[in-house]
């Protein structure tokens, strides 16, 4: 039933997915900061070395951002599919985490 | 298949499809990776692409990320779900004329494509960098769900006949 086109497919799917995190990771270093874009602008920016809390009021709804340890989550959001919420902490520049119903990006950087 | 039959036939599809999309709300499978799920409901396109071919699966494809979108979701649900599911669709029926493909090939291609054609909606929200970090985890992931959606697609297009119409 599987062919052997399948098994080079899933390989090569692989192979390029293992290639693209390779190469992501070599660029990625521990982040000093924290930026919150809402809907493109930018929110504010934190230390990402200070714990706090944040409240990220949009229109579109409420995210609370939590900042401890050196990494950054979202604790609390009105949105529907919680992603944001379920999504790990992060602390490596690049990282982000995202609430796409309320368009709101934490980002770390530099 | 008479106008009648077909009204049936792809009606009954698409309640299933829109159930199996139900059933996988249930599983829990969650790996703190937005984006990633099993995608039972491509067993169905699967189906009918291979069944009835490609104008049918792509009808009841966008019927029920409609109906699904209008129930469950939201706008930019809907919108995501139709370019990951248009696209999909496109890439499954090209590879099914490749006769080096079975139909597991067909939905790991389609389940890749898929999440490719999702992260290219979300592209001018999350932004280029966050695509790049996330497009690796999601293709992993469609290589085992796509594997284990096509097995189980694979298994019901051998043994489900449909009856000719007469």
């Amino acid at each position: 039933m599987i062919k052997k086109g399948d098994i080079f497919l899933s390989i090569g799917i692989v192979v390029l997915a293992v290639a693209l995190m390779l190469s992501f990771s070599s660029f990625k270093t521990s982040g000093k900061r924290v930026v919150i874009t809402v809907d493109g602008e930018v929110f504010g920016e934190y230390s990402i070395f200070s714990d706090q809390k944040i409240e990220v009021k949009s229109k579109l709804g409420i995210n609370t951002v939590v900042i401890k340890d050196g990494k950054v989550s979202v604790s609390n959001a009105d949105c529907p599919d919680k992603y944001c919420v379920n999504h790990v902490a992060v602390n490596e520049t690049g990282e982000t985490v995202v609430c796409l119903p309320h368009r709101m990006i934490v980002e770390v950087v530099e | 298949m008479k106008s009648t039959q077909k009204t049936a036939y792809f009606g009954a599809m698409l309640g299933l499809a829109i159930i199996c999309g139900y059933v996988e709300m249930l599983i829990p499978f969650d790996f703190g990776v937005p984006g990633i799920k099993l995608g039972l409901a491509n067993i169905v396109a699967l189906v009918i692409l291979y069944k009835n071919g490609f104008l049918p699966a792509l009808a009841v494809n966008i019927a029920r990320v409609l109906l699904v979108g209008i129930l469950f979701g939201n706008a930019m649900g809907i919108a995501y779900a139709l370019c990951g599911g248009i696209l999909s669709l496109i890439v499954m029926c090209l590879l099914k004329k490749a006769p080096v493909f079975s139909t597991v090939g067909v939905s790991v291609a389609g389940a890749a494509a898929h999440n490719i054609g999702q992260l290219s909606a979300a592209l001018p929200i999350i932004g280029l960098k966050a695509v790049i970090f996330y497009l690796p985890f999601l293709l992993l992931a469609a290589v085992v769900t796509g594997f284990l959606v096509g097995l189980g697609a694979a298994l019901i297009i051998k043994r489900v006949r449909l009856s000719k119409s007469r």
